[in-house]
């Protein structure tokens, strides 16, 4: 590939031959379930994660659906659950979504997978403990999906006491119980992977040539390190209120529940970064490799998720506004709720700045990231609604919020996760799966979900409060709309389990660096080997550097695919085309 | 490190010694630091309601029996130099030390654990405990104080010291002729949230204790095997952190819980 900047032709190196498919790879090199239950393989526990996950987000979009379902009548008349199971429901998607599926997805399956790829490690720091963690969620999760289905929870996914202590005769203490433990295995997952980071980097790999993948997983692990033992401890207490029947929250003998609010927002505010913030280092991946950019700001993008995870934690008190707490702290909360906007923002403008220029394509993984682009924005700007306090007043409790957090959430971090597993799918497989389907069911849940949850916001400001199964009847066509938006978006994540679990099959079969990606991870064979690198990789080059077109081990990249790939006879068409840039003159920026 | 690279003790996924060596000790360390924040919460959680609820706090930590918390402080503080002395042992390659070392510290960790057994035992014996054994307890002191001035209570013996126990006939005389809000009522319901402090505090302390001497046996265990030489001192380090860690936390519980209210006669 030859670049032409000015009117001098530069060739650079040729991208590296294809590595021979290797007979032997970490998918066959044992077999039985054994080999996989008992297997300290970064990459196959990185998949027993990914099956699991896929797993709890059917359920906890089964109680999502329920619920959906059940809102379509504004009264008793139109209801399929009754009260109590209304709450069991939302409980139930509450917990699921969040502890079971949120707070690993990214880390545990991606980090898992490809954080010691990208480093040019051959595992983890520590194999053992993170097989350990795969098992302690298990034992978490089952748990608390045993709780929420047999006993049920009904308090809402924030356990307030006196609801969950005192008046709440269903299963609240196991499933408080699988809470708990799976903290734990979030704790070890976090650990490893921020060790791995500081000190299983091959050598090249400074912390300016991190992949930006690695620093938001590394932001994520130092919030899930230092938050989730406070969640573990209060869970504790709770627990322990539980079932001795008094405790330090009960207001019988002088106990404050607003305590308990505290401490469980100081967890689960910056909790809330450990959803997103990986979501934003999967981002910075994908814009990259499908603009063919470097990436605008590189320290900024970086340092910001280290800036969302510090300031991240001094902001848990905007959820406790209309809590009782004083003038002057909720003053305060709301200032640095503000400020905590600011390397989000810094973030979304980098990477609108990465597009600029760019010669973008649009296969599935970038039509995953441009829709977390746009829903994440929106979701943002409205969070800014709620930190400030006069507003945060009328909409508190409202579906305002429920509507902001899902798009922050699900348009999100569930869009970031799916871009992510398209983007590495061929790596994680060696298949590829099929284009059409795959962009078809981008398109599909981008519009699924603008159409459940942005009847929300007007239901919202209009005043309905969360968690009510009865409405006002004006309301019943916002939440008609809604509901019907849940189904298509349902469909939409019914489609990648159906095609991508047939390219397991039928797919073909995929080259080593099918997306013409510039990270170590690609310079392995798909799928690659149990130690990842035949030798030592030595990285030479920045993390992007698709300007000039080289690897990070300093080698040519092969031909991007696409539009512009030359088996497809639409590449010589158009001058904007990648085809096209190729030929014109290339500035490189950033 | 082409020396290292062949050595038993070093694992596959690592280059070097050295490399697995920091690797374990930077990840023992954010361990330490997820268990600061585990323990911080309910340190946090006590200085509130010590803020709120200053009275009563003393006069429940009075009550404690402080020689057994002195006793287990020392047991600790000796324990902690023990396992240093392990780690030295381990450097120096000196096996019978290693283990004389790490066996004697066991020992006073489990002698930690024994005396606090004895004063959990004391402490439920004398029914003070948060909940409806505290309060009948505190009802049986109250009765036969009914109508006293808080003067004539002052003055009254019990016919048994033990019965109703100490706590509750203290806390039932500083109470007598006193309604809720006056000067120096002491709130019962108070008292019973140090409790749960005491109780919570201690006890998540006590796990912690058990899982290290866990920890400290399965390295004489390894010691026992060989599979401890002197490039491999730094699995006793690792270990020794978290022992140091659990020593320096009660080193903290115990003036909060103890001393707190020190000043104040048991009696």
């Amino acid at each position: 590939m030859s670049i032409i900047i000015a009117d001098e032709p530069r060739a650079f190196a040729p991208p590296p031959p294809e590595p021979p498919a290797p007979a032997r790879h970490y998918l066959n090199n044992a077999y039985g379930v054994w080999s996989w239950l008992l297997t300290v393989d970064h990459k196959r526990i990185g998949l027993l994660y990914l099956v699991s996950l896929t797993f709890f987000f059917t359920v906890g979009g089964i109680a999502a659906g329920l619920v959906r379902i059940n809102l379509l009548g504004h009264n008793a008349e139109g209801h399929i659950l009754t009260d109590d199971q209304y709450n069991r429901a939302f409980t139930a998607h509450g917990v699921v979504m969040l502890f079971l599926f949120l707070i690993p997805s990214i880390p545990a399956v991606m980090g898992n997978f490809f954080i010691p790829m990208m480093i040019g490690a051959k595992d983890l720091a520590f194999p053992k403990l993170n097989l350990a963690s795969w098992y302690v969620y298990m034992a978490g999760a089952m748990l608390l999906v045993w709780s929420v289905l047999v006993g049920g929870i009904d308090t809402g996914w924030t356990l307030y006491p006196p609801y969950s202590s005192r008046y709440s005769h269903t299963s609240v203490t196991p499933g408080v119980f699988g809470v708990f433990i799976t903290g734990f295995s979030s704790i070890m997952t976090g650990l490893n992977i921020m060790v791995t980071i500081h000190k299983m980097r091959c050598p090249g790999m400074t912390w300016g040539r991190l992949p930006l993948f690695c620093w938001a997983l590394y932001a994520t692990s130092f919030i899930q390190l230092l938050g989730t033992p406070v969640v573990a401890i209060t869970l504790v207490l709770l627990m322990a209120e539980r079932v001795g029947g008094v405790g330090i929250f009960d207001p019988a003998i002088g106990g404050d529940p607003v305590l308990f609010q505290h401490l469980f927002w100081f967890y689960s505010h910056p909790a809330v970064y450990i959803m997103i913030v990986p979501g934003m280092g999967v981002v910075s991946e994908i814009l990259t490799c499908f603009s063919r950019k470097n990436i605008f700001g590189y320290k900024a993008v970086a340092w910001s998720s280290v800036g969302i995870a510090v300031v991240g934690f001094l902001v848990w008190a905007h959820h406790m506004y209309v809590a009782g707490i004083s003038y002057y702290s909720a003053l305060l909360f709301s200032f640095l709720t503000m400020l905590v906007a600011v390397p989000s923002a810094i973030k979304v403008f980098n990477w609108t700045a990465t597009l600029y220029r760019g010669s973008i394509t649009f296969q599935a993984p970038m039509l995953f990231t441009l829709a977390f682009l746009v829903l994440f924005t929106v979701g943002g700007v409205t969070g800014l609604f709620l930190a400030t306090l006069g507003t945060d007043i009328h909409l508190h409790d409202t579906y305002f919020v429920v509507a902001h957090f899902h798009f922050v959430m699900v348009g999100g971090m569930v869009l970031a996760y799916m871009a992510a597993l398209h983007f590495w799918w061929p790596k994680m497989t060696g298949r590829m799966y099929s284009d059409f389907w795959s962009r078809a069911s981008a398109v599909i849940i981008f519009v699924g979900f603008f159409l459940t949850f942005v009847p929300q916001f007007v239901l919202g400001y209009h005043g309905m409060p969360r968690r009510s199964p009865n409405y006002l009847a004006e309301f019943q066509v916002y939440n008609v709309m809604s509901t019907a938006g849940a189904s298509i978006l349902g469909f939409g994540y019914l489609l990648p389990g159906i095609y991508l679990t047939l390219s397991l099959f039928f797919g073909k079969k995929a080259s080593a660096n099918p997306w013409s990606a510039t990270g170590l991870e690609w310079q392995t064979p798909s799928p690659p080997t149990a130690f990842n690198f035949e030798r030592m990789p030595v990285v030479v080059c920045g993390p992007y550097e698709y300007a000039i077109g080289v690897d990070q081990l300093g080698r040519g990249l092969p031909e991007p695919p696409g539009p512009g790939s030359a088996d497809d006879p639409a590449s010589h068409d158009g001058p904007t085309g990648p085809s096209g840039s190729r030929n014109k003159e290339t500035e490189v920026v950033g | 490190m082409s020396a290292s690279t062949h050595s038993p003790v070093l694992k596959h996924h690592f280059d070097n010694l050295e490399q697995q060596h920091s690797a374990e000790r930077l990840g023992m360390w954010m361990f330490l630091a997820t268990e600061v924040m585990f323990f911080s919460g309910v340190f946090v959680a006590y200085a509130v309601y010590r803020y709120f609820f200053p009275g009563e706090f003393q006069f429940a930590s009075s009550q404690l029996v402080l020689w057994v918390a002195a006793l287990n402080t020392a047991f600790l503080i000796t324990s902690s130099l023990t396992m240093t002395l392990a780690i030295r042992s381990a450097q120096l390659g000196d096996r019978p030390a290693l283990l004389r070392n790490l066996l004697l510290t066991a020992l006073l960790g489990t002698a930690f654990m024994g005396f606090k057994a004895y004063e959990y035992a004391t402490d439920i014996g004398e029914k003070f405990v948060p909940g409806a054994m505290f309060r009948q307890e505190l009802a049986e002191a109250e009765g036969p104080l009914a109508g006293m001035s808080h003067e004539q209570a002052a003055r009254y013996e019990f016919p048994d010291h033990h019965h109703p126990a100490p706590w509750a006939q203290a806390l039932a005389k500083t109470n007598a002729g006193k309604q809720p809000g006056d000067a120096g009522y002491l709130s019962p319901g108070r008292v019973e949230l140090f409790l749960c402090f005491y109780y919570t505090m201690t006890g998540i302390h006590g796990v912690h204790i058990v899982v290290g001497i866990g920890c400290i046996l399965w390295l004489v265990q390894q010691a026992v095997a060989g599979k401890i030489p002197r490039e491999n001192y730094s699995t006793v380090e690792v270990v020794s952190l978290y022992w140091h860690l659990v020593d320096m936390i009660w080193l903290f519980l115990m003036p909060l819980l103890y001393l707190a209210g020190a000043g104040l006669a048991r009696h």
